[in-house]
């Protein structure tokens, strides 16, 4: 159920959404939101866990996963470039180029690598993810 | 053939062939007719790709070459058995054992065996240093030997030999010779003068050729130390290569009464069956149609062949074209049909100046092509090809297939007039039918979508240019216009996009994507735009939302290295440093632990900074007068230079004052690719700059210029653009070719490459640089001087600007913590990356 929650949007929060799930999810106070990159990333250390912030301005949607590239364990996802397949919108690791799907964590150009993708939400400037 | 009761099928040999039918068998087989499929293999590995063996000294692995790993053996339910070679087979009981003790019993029996190489009579083959090349363990012999050897030569010089040979120059030997029997080189496919215009053509690369050479002794006591021929002369060698032929691999069939042939191999109908109809032999171990096919194609097609008779078709194997062509040393040579033919009209190009020639043999009535030859330049084999084996009525001009058509006829327009059963790949036996299928109606427009469709261009991959051009061809026909555009976010080209973005004066990535894209931009075209709007406007890169464009390096304005830290390399224009300098330097590295190397553009890399580090090290760095080097950028690297007449005995002119002086003038402008340059102080060119994009070079008048040089994987030398021009001059010509240069070429296409697909190539280039036919030459030279003037430091901008200061961080939440995964490895006294796994 991750997947559904790997998508938020800053202008207004699916409340209904929240509701429904808000037993399963601990939200965590990550940063604010100006601390994250317009069109681009940054990492949080959230409880000894290192979570790229994806800010995606252009469609209005913020993203999290975790910040290791599973390709060659490298912390560096949050400086990868974001951008589109399609509709799908995806991180480019910058050591290799491997691309990962922000909203189901799948790595486009190379079968059998995967990273998780946790819930995000924006609530008054503050970036809040969900572990 | 009762293929529902008799499933046990036992090949023996694991090469390319034995390889192919067990693909070709799995692919068939269906649910009510399984087989149960054992491999002998005689070799410690599983079938490699034998025909790019001498790739193994470009750096390619053993599990580059691998044609399937084993694990597909097992997925497959075959049971491999390497390092094993069946040594009997007993035929009254249909079963086979191998060396180590396994016995099998098979319905059917399939010799793979292959061939070894054929070692001549010589008195002296066992010496050490004398080996054969087959195996990649031959190669790792030959390989650890010439570590010592200083000269080599290799016996033989057919296609073979000729890879040897330049194995023995990728070894670094210092003189490598090619030794032949024959009149002439590859006496099987070319003719004399065909061989002699290769010749040239491997003698300008270092090859010593030798012609006519019967060798009658390999002299040395108990290591080789030379070869004496029959006509007295002799060379001195420390290594020998035999290459001299092929020696078909039918002991096994001897010795189980299978009928061979006289002078060696295993005689097959046409059905590939041996004299004992339960056992085929295929590939080079075979005599079928009473020759050796010691190609990769007639092999996979014999595998075709009896994996298609053991699932019940009827399936013949038919004399197979010998034709071939391969790129030796950098020269393409093709030979097809019957290179050779007599009682025929003859049409010969021959070009000395350039190493090219070519001949095709047109029958008495003018209206058939019956083979030819091409050396230097086999562009047209393909279609020559084709047209050959299609008997495709010759045009009354049959000169313009060799010459090109004189007439402007569009690229891709040849190859659509092939009939549509021309075979385009023949390894894998692909039609022109098929791939026009796969392109029009399955939408497999890309040269990947139709290998994994297809399976062409997957064997030798000398159809991919033609497949190419069926690509283009068939959407041309559906009126779809082909050409290089980004990515699926622009429709452009980069030299499109670059006019529109100046146009319409934007200058962010949303503005670009917005006017003139769709989508949110990707890896590929955001850096190529953010190239764009550094070349256009010149602003700092990491502002106005440009920082999340830039590719992974100029995001943080240095280098990324294993592990997550970066490097740091200040600018040292021309390699120029004073002492104070060095010492700032080295206080620098030690503060933060900084690994340090001399690089090979006479510069300082320091390497292992926490990105967090980056803002204080550069502080440091700027305070003591350093500026930013654009190591990270596709911008100007550095400007190497030779000491130069200052210092030096033989200078002519002052090479490191006008290495400065370019290095300045040039410093952070953004290309499309990297750019490097060099100034030498004398004919002598220590600094090397003919491996640039631009190099100078001193001479007793003035400098010349050279344009187009490369290093890296394909070295190229720069090409003379001017010769004896006085500084000014000089710095007007690089001006605008440099400007040229960024406006027109795509993204990451290096100076080389984009001269090398230039229509009219170094003639146009000086035509528009030198001569300005265009009437570009102020425009450029104009444009090329805003980018000089509006020069800043990034990092000095960086370092003072407190919103890009703060994005130096790993933790955004936690600034001041560094990454707690980054480790490093003590060595020789500083430290390295940990290794990744």
């Amino acid at each position: 159920m991750a997947r559904a929650y790997a998508r938020a949007s800053s202008k207004s929060i699916d409340m209904e959404t929240l509701t429904i799930h808000k037993d399963e999810i601990t939200w965590q106070l990550a940063c604010p939101t100006s601390h994250i990159p317009e069109n681009g990333g940054a990492c949080v250390l959230l409880g000894g866990r290192q979570i790229a912030i994806f800010n995606f301005t252009r469609r209005g949607e913020w993203y999290a996963t975790e910040n290791e590239c599973p390709h060659r364990q490298q912390m560096a996802l949050s400086r990868g470039m974001i951008g589109s397949q399609g509709d799908e919108p995806k991180v480019a690791c910058p050591f290799h180029k491997k691309t990962f799907s922000l909203q189901s964590g799948e790595c486009l150009n190379d079968d059998g690598y995967k990273i998780a993708t946790f819930p995000i939400k924006v609530v008054d400037d503050m970036v809040y993810i969900g572990v | 053939m009762n293929t529902n009761k008799n499933r046990r099928v036992v090949v023996i040999g694991n090469g390319m062939v034995g390889y192919k039918f067990c693909e070709k068998l799995v692919a068939k087989e269906k649910n009510d007719q399984r087989f149960t499929l054992t491999v002998f293999g005689e070799e410690p590995r599983v079938a490699y790709d034998r025909v790019h063996l001498s790739a193994y000294f470009d750096g390619k692995t053993a599990n580059d070459l691998t044609l399937a790993p084993q694990s597909w053996y097992a997925d497959n339910g075959i049971t491999l058995y390497l390092t094993d070679p069946v040594i009997d087979i007993d035929r009254e009981r249909k079963e086979v054992r191998s060396h180590h003790g396994v016995v099998v019993p098979y319905d059917y029996l399939i010799l793979a065996t292959g061939s070894g190489a054929f070692v001549p009579p010589v008195a002296g083959v066992e010496k050490d240093g004398v080996f054969v090349y087959r195996t990649i363990e031959d190669l790792d012999l030959i390989q650890s030997y010439a570590r010592k050897a200083r000269k080599g030569a290799v016996l033989g010089g057919g296609l073979l030999g000729l890879e040897a040979a330049k194995a023995l120059l990728d070894l670094g030997l210092d003189e490598a010779h090619v030794v032949e029997f024959a009149p002439r080189l590859m006496p099987r496919q070319i003719d004399d003068a065909g061989s002699g215009v290769l010749q040239r053509q491997l003698e300008s690369l270092g090859l010593k050729i030798h012609l006519s050479k019967s060798t009658q002794e390999i002299t040395g006591d108990d290591a080789i130390t030379g070869m004496l021929f029959a006509d007295g002369s002799r060379i001195d060698v420390d290594m020998l290569v035999i290459s001299a032929g092929i020696r078909p691999r039918d002991e096994l069939a001897k010795a189980s009464g299978i009928e061979t042939h006289p002078r060696g191999g295993i005689l097959v109908d046409n059905f590939l069956q041996t004299s004992d109809p339960s056992i085929f032999a295929i590939g080079e171990c075979a005599v079928a149609h009473h020759m050796i096919y010691g190609l990769v194609a007639p092999g996979y097609e014999m595998a075709e062949v009896v994996a298609s008779r053991l699932i019940g078709e009827e399936k013949e194997f038919k004399p197979y074209d010998m034709s071939t062509k391969l790129k030796l040393i950098g020269t393409d040579v093709g030979s097809f049909g019957d290179p050779f033919a007599s009682d025929c009209k003859t049409i010969v190009y021959e070009n000395k100046a350039k190493g090219v020639y070519k001949r095709i043999n047109i029958s008495a009535d003018g209206k058939e092509l019956l083979g030819g030859i091409l050396v230097g330049d086999a562009e047209q084999y393909n279609m020559l090809l084709q047209t050959c084996k299609n008997k495709t009525i010759l045009p009354p001009d049959p000169e313009d297939l060799i010459l090109g058509s004189r007439g402007g006829e569009e690229a891709g327009a040849g190859v659509m007039s092939l009939p549509d059963d021309a075979l385009i790949c023949s390894c894998e036996a692909v039609t022109k039918a098929m791939l026009c299928h796969e392109i029009g109606e399955n939408g497999h427009t890309t040269v990947d979508a139709l290998k994994k469709a297809t399976k062409a261009c997957t064997g030798c991959g000398g159809c991919t240019p033609m497949v190419k051009d069926i690509i283009q061809g068939v959407l041309k026909q559906k009126g779809v216009y082909v050409r290089n555009i980004l990515c699926e976010h622009f429709d452009f080209t980069r030299q499109e996009l670059l006019d529109l973005v100046k146009i319409n004066s934007l200058k962010t990535f949303d503005a670009v994507v917005d006017k003139v894209g769709k989508g949110d931009g990707c890896e590929v075209c955001k850096p190529a735009v953010a190239s764009i709007l550094a070349s256009l406007w010149n602003e700092n890169i990491l502002e106005k939302g440009r920082a999340t464009i830039q590719d992974s390096n100029d995001r943080f304005l240095a280098n990324i290295q294993k592990g997550g830290t970066y490097s740091v390399v200040p600018r040292i224009p021309g390699g120029e440093i004073t002492p104070d300098k060095l010492i700032v330097i080295g206080q620098v590295a030690k503060k933060y632990g900084l690994y340090t190397k001399i690089t090979g553009g006479q510069r300082i890399d320091l390497f292992g900074a926490h990105v967090g580090d980056l803002p204080v090290i550069w502080e440091e760095l700027i305070a003591a007068g350093f500026e930013s080097g654009h190591a990270y950028g596709k911008s100007l690297r550095t400007v190497k230079s030779c000491v130069g007449s200052t210092w030096c005995r033989f200078g002519v002119q002052d090479s490191v004052s006008f290495a400065i002086e370019v290095e300045e003038r040039y410093k952070g402008i953004r290309s499309p690719h990297k750019l490097k340059s060099g100034v030498s102080g004398c004919i002598r060119e220590c600094a090397e700059a003919q491996s640039k994009d631009f190099g100078i070079i001193a001479t007793e008048k003035g400098w010349n210029l050279y344009i187009g040089g490369n290093g890296g994987s394909k070295p190229q030398h720069a090409q003379l653009l001017a010769s004896d021009v006085d500084k000014e001059t000089c710095i007007r010509y690089i001006d605008r070719f440099l400007m040229f240069y960024i406006k027109t070429a795509d993204p990451l296409t290096r100076t080389a490459t984009w001269l090398n697909k230039m229509d009219g190539g170094m003639n146009y280039l000086r035509a528009v640089v030198v001569d300005d036919v265009l009437q570009l030459a102020d425009e450029l030279e104009r444009e090329m001087q805003l980018l000089v003037d509006t020069f800043k430091c990034e990092w000095k901008e960086a370092v003072e600007n407190p919103a890009l200061r703060a994005r130096f961080a790993h933790f955004v939440n936690a600034p001041e913590q560094k990454d707690p995964t980054i480790q490093f490895d003590a060595l020789r006294d500083q430290k390295r990356a940990k290794e990744w796994v």
